[in-house]
């Protein structure tokens, strides 16, 4: 009887631990970002120290810290889109725009980030706003796409 | 349900890349328009997963004929409504062109990237829909587990697996039966098995491509693997950014419960088997086996050493079996087919098919699979078109990142796990990256190596810091800071790191440096001796020039200019001022695309 409780126990702080991935990635989801509460909070419903919690979310590339623009601009940085001259949307977006990797505009319009391969090699260069794939892009388009971002009409 | 389906289907593909071109307001678009010429009885529109020739997307297929467009827009819908499906006349417009001769090609069949193919892994690819059960059962599907489940032991199921000769596609190239086998033979009934589908390589896309079009085949298979080994939970670690992938293999999962080919009593029998997607964190070291299992139990995901082996003690400390997911979907047609059918495809000491990424200088890049013992040649000018705008093929890359450069000398050889690690490259993911001349070695194994770098986990020494220090070697290469003696050196760390790594993400990462500085030595002899870059790429050593006799002074370059470097009136050649240009290729670009005379900009070493 012992042994079965224990395995029990077990059981569950595995189950609690195992979805704390998945957990961090649908607030982010939701929020945008890992704010100090919500990690506090998933702290208390997994029982997984606060600092447990950051040294997992800071190791995975995908999770922020800081709430993101109101366009979250994405440049793919795998292989074929660096071949393609994607490094340069991220220099032209620091000397344009003063913005780098996982920053955010004071007026929190635009955040850039620099991502893996994100698996769309076959149109690249690739630059995902929002979630919407913006394929074979230059600097040019790309400072263009940026323009039309910011000016009040929607892009098509 | 019960009605019977339509006999034309227009297929429009949904996957990633497409719909990335609008494909979903394709098919929407083509739905109102089957409606509008009361066509609805006759036409199904429906759509499918990826049919990797994702470079000509969006494609949309009409079956059964086989017609293949390409490069659709929502505004052809109409058109091809009207023409093909009410008229009977296809739209030549939108046919495949092959790239020499221009000619039309309209059957899928035909095109030369799809007709030296040999589909196997992909079987159903482009042609089910991955969200209906019935597509894939119709062509086959879940057989396998029915036939084993209801007729066939453990042991009979691991022993076809072994008559197979089926070895891991996730790189290192294992025998699949062995690690089934051990795990099989642990003691205990807690095991689990795990689908690898944490696909992270750049330039590599098929795992993503096949769950998002065929997510059953996946699942049949880790059903299997679970039924081999005696688990009863399995997992498909799928990759945080593949959203779609994850969804499909979702609803796949759901209609897989609901058909008895997962859940309590499978088909009747005692086997009961639970999957669920996990989404997994996408750093590449997670696709290492152990860091992948530390991923799943919610911790940073860094590798462990082994032994003792996943197959030991693995999952949570129990018997686990991590498969790649091109592994599992070569397992339901081995088991309904038999093992012997496998290994009479491709070639001796690795049946099966591979599948690969094409991508890089390529005509027609995009997802095929090929027997395995297929020559890289037969795959880059055959399938893969051969190289664009008639330049010359440099050097080929195979295995993703961490793969090794072959030069054109060593074309010939045959895409197989040991054929291709005689040759000094790897296996590893089968992203096949074709450089052409203007591609600098020097800079692509900086590029490789920065990308590895940067995703050490930072376990071990050998790998955080030695990669750190060959890529700052390969910086001053790059940009002419470094003397011949620094070439020793890189050679040197990349040994060390590559025979004290604790994981293969590691052991793997010096190879594109080692392998380019084998084969392609003069150039970085020509970057250390005389600074200079010959393929004009690496920043620091070359110059942009505006050549005044193509020059029609269009302005476009000194509008895009960020630093004012170029200047000039309207309707005479431009000036550059050498002392301001950041070389950032804006104008380079602009000249190339939009200007009225074009490539008046040169960019020289």
């Amino acid at each position: 009887m012992a042994v079965n409780t224990a395995d029990a126990v077990q059981q569950r702080s595995r189950e609690r631990r195992k979805s704390l991935l998945p957990l961090l990635k649908k607030v982010q989801e939701t929020e945008g970002y890992l704010s100090r509460e919500t990690i506090r909070h998933i702290s208390r419903t997994l029982r997984v120290s606060e600092n447990e919690i950051y040294g997992v979310a800071s190791f995975y590339p995908q999770f922020r810290f800081q709430p993101p623009g109101r366009y979250h601009i994405q440049v793919c940085l795998g292989t074929a889109c660096h071949v393609g001259g994607a490094p340069n949307f991220m220099e032209a977006m620091k000397i344009e725009r003063g913005l780098g990797h996982g920053q955010t505009t004071p007026d929190r319009r635009f955040s850039l980030e620099g991502v893996g391969c994100l698996g769309c090699c076959a149109i690249s260069p690739v630059v995902v706003v929002n979630g919407e794939v913006y394929g074979r892009m230059n600097r040019v388009t790309f400072m263009r796409l940026v323009e039309s971002l910011e000016s009040p009409e929607k892009p098509s | 349900m019960s009605a019977p389906r339509p006999e034309i289907r227009i297929l429009v593909c949904e996957s990633t890349a497409c719909a990335s071109s609008r494909s979903a307001e394709i098919r929407s678009a083509l739905e109102a328009a089957v409606a509008r010429l009361n066509l609805v009885d006759m036409v199904e529109v429906g759509f499918t997963g990826c049919h990797g020739f994702c470079q000509k997307g969006p494609i949309v297929v009409v079956e059964p004929e086989g017609i293949f467009y390409c490069q659709v827009k929502p505004g052809d819908a109409t058109e091809i409504a009207e023409a093909h499906l009410a008229g009977g006349e296809p739209v030549k417009r939108l046919f495949y062109r092959h790239p020499v001769t221009k000619e039309a090609v309209p059957r899928y069949a035909d095109i030369v990237f799809y007709k030296n193919q040999r589909r196997l892994i992909l079987r159903n690819c482009g042609i089910v829909n991955p969200e209906r059960i019935e597509d894939y059962e119709e062509r086959g599907g879940y057989e396998g587990l029915r036939k084993a489940v209801t007729s066939m032991t453990a042991e009979q199921v691991v022993e076809e697996i072994k008559r197979s000769g089926l070895r891991g596609r996730g790189g290192a190239g294992f025998p699949t039966w062995f690690k089934w086998d051990l795990c099989r033979r642990q003691p205990g009934d807690e095991k689990y098995v795990i689908c690898n589908a944490n696909e992270s390589a750049p330039g590599a896309f098929m795992d993503r491509s096949l769950l998002e079009a065929d997510p059953h085949s996946v699942i049949e298979g880790l059903g299997l693997l679970g039924y081999a080994v005696g688990a009863s939970r399995g997992f498909i670690y799928c990759r945080a950014e593949y959203s779609l992938a994850a969804r499909w293999a979702q609803t796949a999962l759901g209609q897989a419960y609901q058909k008895s080919y997962l859940g309590s009593r499978i088909l009747g029998s005692g086997f009961s088997f639970d999957v669920e997607v996990f989404h997994g964190g996408g750093t590449f070291v997670s696709g290492e086996e152990t860091a992948l299992l530390s991923s799943l139990e919610g911790s940073r995901s860094m590798p462990r050493s082994r032994p003792p082996f996943p197959a030991v003690r693995g999952l949570w400390g129990k018997p686990t079996v991590v498969d790649n997911i091109k592994t599992l979907a070569c397992v339901p047609p081995i088991i309904a087919r038999g093992g012997n059918w496998f290994a009479s495809i491709g070639a001796a000491k690795s049946p099966g098919t591979a599948v690969v990424s094409l991508t890089g200088k390529i005509v027609n890049s995009g997802v095929a699979e090929v027997p395995m013992g297929t020559p890289l040649s037969t795959l880059i000018y055959e399938i893969g078109g051969g190289i664009p705008n008639k330049k010359s093929l440099k050097a080929v890359q195979t295995g993703g990142p961490s793969g090794g450069f072959l030069p054109g000398g060593k074309i010939e050889t045959p895409l197989d796990f040991d054929s291709l690690q005689e040759a000094g490259s790897i296996m590893g993911s089968s992203g096949i990256m074709v450089m052409d001349e203007d591609t600098c070695m020097v800079d692509a194994a900086r590029t490789f190596l920065s990308f590895v770098q940067s995703e050490s986990c930072g376990k071990c020494v050998a790998c955080r810091v030695g990669t750190r220090h060959m890529v700052g070697l390969l910086d001053k290469v790059a940009s002419g800071k470094a003397a011949e003696e620094d070439l020793g050196k890189l050679e040197r760390l990349g040994h060390i790191v590559r025979n004290s790594s604790l994981c293969g993400l590691g052991q793997t990462a010096p190879i594109p440096a080692l392998t380019a500085l084998k084969y392609f030595r003069s150039e970085f002899i020509a970057h250390v001796v005389d600074k200079r870059c010959p393929a004009a790429v690496c920043r620091e050593l070359v110059t942009f020039r505006i050549i005044p006799g193509r020059c029609t002074g269009c302005q476009m370059c000194v509008k895009v200019c960020p630093t004012k470097a170029i200047s000039g009136p309207r309707s005479q050649p431009h000036n550059l001022d050498q002392g301001k240009c950041i070389k950032c290729r804006s104008c380079y670009e602009v000249c190339k695309f939009d200007a009225v005379a074009g490539e008046a900009i040169i960019i020289v070493s």
